[in-house]
C-alpha cells in the first residue's frame, strides 16, 4: 500500500466547554481528493484549521507524508517546510488577498520566501503560476480590487500553488462565486490535478458539488464523523440518517423543503440534542 | 482652466482628492494652508515685532496700524497670533506624532501579541486613561520646569492611549482577515506579516484619528499655556494670550482674549473636519 | 385584463453619470399576481437585487429611474414619500440575505418585530401578543422569551425567522425576499424555505423571491424571470425552464449548475459583464457560443416562443435545431 499524503488520527477540539472537533480521523492518497461535509457548526472548518496549523489540537495526530505536524512549529525550517506540504484556499476571495498588494507580487512572495531563485526565475515561475490559472500580464500588474471575485479566487490558487503543496485544501473555496464561474473554477482545479498530482481536501456543505469534485467523502455532524467512503457509493446508498437528510437538502424539482426540516427536528432529537437555537460553533472563531 | 503651474497643480492634487468637492472641508483645507504659511512666514508677514512693548498705545482697538488692536502692554495682536502660529502648531505636531508612534507600537503589539502581553499593555492604557491629562502635564511641569517640553510629553503620553486603543481595535478586526491567515500558512513569521501586511492596512485609519487628535492637542496645550504652565510670557502663544487678555475684558477690551481664543477654536475645528474627511476617505477606499 | 399586485414596465434605471457605463437596470418588465410566488434569478451585477429594492422605492444614490412600477395600481416611482412609508409598513415587505446586518444587534428580538406595527398605531401590549404569535409561526420555540432576547444569542438560521417575523407584522401582501437563504446551510436553507411556502399558502401571500440559485428557484416558484445585466432574458414556468430553455444564458446556467444526478458542471466562459462595460446589441453575446455577428450589433427584443419569453435574435432558430 502507498504512503498518504496525509493522515488524521483522532483529532479533536474544543473551545471551552464545547466539543467542536471530536475524535476525527481520515487519510488522503497522493493525488487524491476528499471532500469534508457538514453544516456549519459540524467542525468541519475547524478541521481544516487545524490541518494548516491555524488552531492547535487538544489530541490526535497530523501526518503529510509521514511527518507529524502536530505540535506547533519550532523554529523557521519548521513552519517552511509545513507551508510546502499543506496549503489553503480561502471561502471570501474578497478578504483573503491583502488589499495593497499586487497579483503579481501576491504570488512572488511565497517563491521569495520558499526558493531560491534569481529575480529572472522567480518571475519566470510567476507567469507560469499566473498562466496556470489563466491569468496574464493585464491582471499581473492589478491590485485585488480591479478584479472580479473569480479571478481573484485564481489568484489565491495560484499562490497556494507557489509552495508546491502535497495537499491544497478548498475551504468553501467556489461557494461565494457566481454558478458559471464556479463550474469555471472546479475545470481548472480538476485540471491542476492530473497536470500536479496535489491532493484535494475539498470543505463544503453543498453535496451536488461533492459528487464532482471528490473520491472520497467525509460527512461530519455536531464534531463527529458520522459517515465515510467513495463518494459514489455514500451518495447512492447513504446509511446515516444525517447523510440523508444532507441529500434531500439539495434543491431539486419535487423538493419537499417542509420534510426536510421534520426530518432535521427528528433526526435531532434522536441524536439527544435539542434543535440547536443558539450555536455556539457559528461564531467565528480567530486567534 | 486655471492658470496654476503644472508643478504647483501635482502638489495641490491630493488635497482637491481629500476635499473632494466638499465646500466644509475645502475651507477647512485653506484655513490649515493659511496657518501653516503664517508659521513659517510669520518674521516675513508680522507688521510689528510681537513682543515690542508699547505703553502709549494700550488697548488701542482696531486702527489701521494695529489691524486686530493692542494688548494692554501695547503688543500688536495680530504679529502675536502670527507668532503664537509657530509654536501652536509645533506643539500639537510632536504631540501626534510622538502619540502616534507609541500608541501604535502599544496597540498592534496588544493585539498581535494576545494573551498576558494583551491584558498587560491594555491595563497600562487603561491606567494613563484613568490619570488626568492636565494633572499629568502638571506633575512633569514640576519635573522639567515650564516651556513647551514638558507639555509635549505630558500630552503625547496622554493621548497614546487613545490611538493605541484604536490601534489594538482595528488590528483585532484586520487579524481575522483571512489573508493574514494565508501569510500564516505560507510559512511567514509573525512579526513579518505584522510589519508588512498588517500595519500598512490599518496605517491610515489610525492617521485619520491622528488629524482629529491634532485639534485636541491644540487646545489641551493652549489650555496648559493659559494656565500658566506652558510657553513662558514674553514669547507669543495662544493659549497665553487668552489668559493675559482675559484681564483685559474687565476693561472693555474684547480682542485681546477673543482673537486668539477665536483662532484655536478655528484651528481645531478645521483638523478635526479634515482628519473626518481623511477618515471617511479611508473607509470609501475599504470597500 | 385582470391587474397584477406588482407590475413593473420597462423599468430602467441608471446610476449618477459617470459611475457605470450602462444602465444597472434596462427595460425590465415583470409581473406577480395575488398568491403567486415568482423567481427572479441571476448572478451577480445581473439587476436581480436592485429590481427586488426599487419595488420599495428603494434605489442607489443619485440613480434615476424611468419606466413604471405599480403595487397594486399605485405607481412607486411618483409616490409621495407618507405614501411610500405606509407602502413599505403594510404592502410590502422585504427579507435580505444576512439578517445579522439587517437587524440592530442592539436592540431586543421584541423591538424588531414590533416596531412596524407600533409605528403603525398599534399598542405595545398588543403588539407583543402578535409578535409572539409570529416569532411562533416561524418555528421560534419559547416565543415569548425569544421577544426578550438579542440577535447575537440566535443563530444564523433563527436570526433568518426572526427577520420573516418581522416582515410579516404588517400583513403584507407582497414579500421581498432578497436571497433570503444564501448564507445558510442547506438544511436551515430549507427550513427556512418550508416557512415561506407555509406562510404563502396559509396567507395568499404573493412572494417574488430573489436568488442565484436556478434549482432553488425552481423547486418553489411557478414563474421564474432570468435576468444578465440589467435586462430580462428569458421568462418562463420552473418547469419549461428546465425541460426547454430558450435563451442560451439559461442553458449554461443550468449547465453550469451542480446536481447531483447529472454531468460534471460546465462552466460560462467568460466573465459576467460588469457596471464598466458600455453595452451594445446582447449582452450575452460575448460569451455565448451560438453568437452571430449580428448578436454584437442588435439588441434583441423579447418574444414570445410557445409558453416562454425570450430575448435572443436566435431564439427560434436554436429551438429548431
Amino acid at each position: 500500500m502507498s504512503e498518504h499524503a496525509l493522515e488524521v488520527e483522532g483529532l479533536r477540539k474544543s473551545f471551552g466547554a464545547h466539543v467542536a472537533v471530536d475524535d476525527v480521523s481520515f487519510s488522503l492518497p497522493p493525488g487524491g481528493s476528499l471532500s469534508i461535509v457538514g453544516e456549519s457548526g459540524s467542525g468541519k472548518t475547524t478541521t481544516a484549521r487545524m490541518l494548516v496549523g491555524l488552531e492547535r489540537p487538544d489530541a490526535g495526530r497530523i501526518r503529510v507524508g509521514g511527518r507529524d505536524r502536530s505540535d506547533a512549529a519550532r523554529g523557521k525550517a519548521t513552519r517552511l517546510a509545513r507551508a510546502r506540504e499543506i496549503q489553503m484556499v480561502f471561502q471570501d476571495p474578497y478578504l483573503s488577498l491583502d488589499p495593497r498588494v499586487t497579483v503579481a507580487a501576491c504570488v512572488e512572495e511565497p517563491l521569495r520566501l520558499h526558493f531560491a531563485l534569481t529575480t529572472q526565475e522567480r518571475r519566470a515561475r510567476r507567469d507560469e503560476l499566473l498562466a496556470r490559472v489563466g491569468l496574464g500580464e493585464r491582471e499581473a500588474d492589478a491590485l485585488p480590487r480591479r478584479l472580479s471575485g473569480g479571478q481573484r479566487q485564481r489568484v489565491a490558487i495560484a499562490r497556494a500553488l507557489a509552495t508546491e503543496p502535497k495537499v491544497l485544501i478548498l475551504d468553501e473555496a467556489t461557494a461565494a462565486l457566481d454558478v458559471s464561474i464556479q463550474a469555471q473554477i472546479l475545470d481548472l482545479l480538476a485540471e491542476i490535478r492530473r497536470d500536479t498530482g496535489v491532493g484535494y481536501l475539498f470543505v463544503t456543505h453543498n453535496l451536488a458539488l461533492v459528487r464532482h469534485i471528490a473520491d472520497d467523502i467525509l460527512v461530519l455532524y455536531q464534531g463527529r464523523v458520522v459517515e465515510s467512503g467513495p463518494t459514489r457509493e455514500v451518495l447512492a446508498a447513504p446509511e446515516h440518517p444525517y447523510t440523508r437528510l444532507l441529500l434531500h437538502s439539495v434543491p431539486r424539482p419535487g423538493w419537499d423543503p417542509a420534510r426536510i426540516a421534520a426530518d432535521r427536528r427528528a433526526l435531532a432529537a434522536a441524536l439527544g440534542q435539542p434543535p440547536l437555537q443558539h450555536d455556539p460553533a457559528t461564531r467565528s472563531v480567530t486567534k | 482652466m486655471t492658470a496654476l503651474p503644472i508643478h504647483r497643480r501635482k502638489i495641490l492634487a491630493p488635497l482637491t482628492r481629500l476635499a473632494g468637492g466638499d465646500k466644509l472641508v475645502t475651507a477647512a483645507l485653506a484655513v490649515l494652508v493659511v496657518l501653516i504659511i503664517a508659521a513659517v512666514f510669520a518674521p516675513l508677514i508680522a507688521p510689528h515685532d510681537p513682543e515690542a512693548i508699547d505703553l502709549s498705545a494700550t488697548l488701542s482697538g482696531l486702527t489701521p496700524d494695529h489691524l486686530l488692536g493692542t494688548d494692554q502692554s501695547g503688543r500688536d495682536i495680530l504679529s502675536r497670533m502670527l507668532y503664537g502660529a509657530q509654536t501652536g502648531l509645533l506643539g500639537p505636531l510632536l504631540v501626534v506624532v510622538i502619540s502616534t508612534v507609541l500608541g501604535t507600537l502599544l496597540g498592534v503589539s496588544a493585539a498581535w501579541l494576545g494573551g498576558a502581553v494583551d491584558a498587560l499593555l491594555s491595563r497600562m492604557m487603561d491606567l494613563v486613561f484613568s490619570f488626568p491629562a492636565l494633572l499629568l502635564a502638571i506633575t512633569l511641569v514640576a519635573v522639567f520646569g515650564v516651556g513647551l517640553t514638558a507639555p509635549v510629553i505630558a500630552m503625547s503620553v496622554a493621548y497614546a492611549p487613545y490611538v493605541g486603543r484604536l490601534a489594538r481595535s482595528v488590528a483585532l478586526q484586520e487579524m481575522t482577515r483571512p489573508y493574514i491567515q494565508a501569510y500564516r500558512v505560507q510559512g511567514w513569521s509573525g512579526w513579518a506579516i505584522c510589519l508588512r501586511h498588517l500595519l500598512p492596512n490599518i496605517v491610515p485609519l489610525i492617521l485619520a484619528q491622528s488629524a482629529i487628535n491634532f485639534g485636541y492637542a491644540l487646545m489641551d496645550l493652549a489650555a496648559l499655556s493659559f494656565l500658566g504652565f506652558g510657553v513662558q510670557p514674553p514669547a507669543a502663544d495662544w493659549g497665553a494670550m487668552v489668559n493675559e487678555g482675559a484681564g483685559a475684558m474687565l476693561q472693555g477690551a474684547m480682542l485681546p482674549a477673543l482673537a486668539p481664543g477665536a483662532i484655536i477654536v478655528i484651528t481645531v475645528v478645521a483638523f478635526s473636519m479634515v482628519g473626518e474627511a481623511i477618515a471617511d476617505r479611508v473607509a470609501l477606499r475599504e470597500n | 385584463m385582470p391587474r397584477h399586485l406588482l407590475e413593473v414596465e420597462n423599468l430602467t434605471v441608471r446610476l449618477a453619470a459617470g459611475k457605470a457605463a450602462r444602465p444597472i437596470l434596462d427595460g425590465v418588465s415583470l409581473h406577480v399576481a395575488q398568491g403567486e410566488t415568482v423567481g427572479l434569478v441571476g448572478e451577480s451585477g445581473s439587476g436581480k437585487s436592485v429590481t427586488c429594492r426599487s419595488v420599495l422605492g428603494l434605489f442607489p444614490e443619485g440613480a434615476e429611474a424611468d419606466g413604471s412600477l405599480r403595487v397594486d395600481g399605485n405607481d412607486v416611482l411618483t409616490m409621495p414619500s407618507a405614501r411610500l412609508r405606509e407602502l413599505r409598513r403594510r404592502d410590502v415587505s422585504m427579507i435580505f440575505q444576512d439578517p445579522r446586518a439587517s437587524i440592530n444587534p442592539i436592540r431586543r428580538i421584541g423591538d424588531y418585530v414590533t416596531e412596524g406595527m407600533r409605528a403603525g398605531g398599534v399598542s405595545r401590549d398588543l403588539a407583543l401578543k402578535r409578535a409572539e404569535e409570529l416569532l411562533e409561526s416561524v418555528g421560534i420555540r419559547d416565543s415569548h422569551a425569544a421577544l426578550r432576547r438579542y440577535p447575537h444569542e440566535f443563530s444564523g438560521g433563527m436570526l433568518q425567522r426572526v427577520m420573516i417575523a418581522g416582515a410579516l407584522a404588517g400583513e403584507p401582501r407582497l414579500l421581498l425576499a432578497d436571497e433570503p437563504t444564501t448564507a445558510l446551510d442547506v438544511t436551515t436553507q430549507a427550513e427556512v424555505i418550508s416557512i415561506l411556502t407555509g406562510l404563502r399558502t396559509e396567507r395568499a401571500m404573493a412572494m417574488l423571491f430573489v436568488t442565484h440559485d436556478l434549482e432553488l428557484a425552481a423547486a418553489i416558484c411557478d414563474r421564474i424571470y432570468v435576468m444578465y445585466a440589467g435586462r430580462i432574458v428569458e421568462v418562463q414556468s420552473a418547469e419549461g425552464l428546465f425541460n426547454r430553455p430558450r435563451h442560451p444564458y439559461t442553458m449554461g446556467l443550468l449547465a453550469a449548475t451542480p446536481r447531483l444526478d447529472a454531468d460534471r458542471p460546465r462552466g460560462v466562459p467568460g466573465r459576467p459583464v460588469s457596471l464598466a462595460d458600455a453595452l451594445t446589441g446582447c449582452a450575452f453575446a460575448a460569451r455565448c457560443a451560438h453568437a452571430r455577428p449580428r448578436c454584437g450589433e442588435q439588441e434583441p427584443v423579447p418574444q414570445v416562443i410557445d409558453d416562454a419569453q425570450v430575448a435572443c435574435l436566435r431564439a427560434e432558430e436554436l429551438f429548431d435545431e
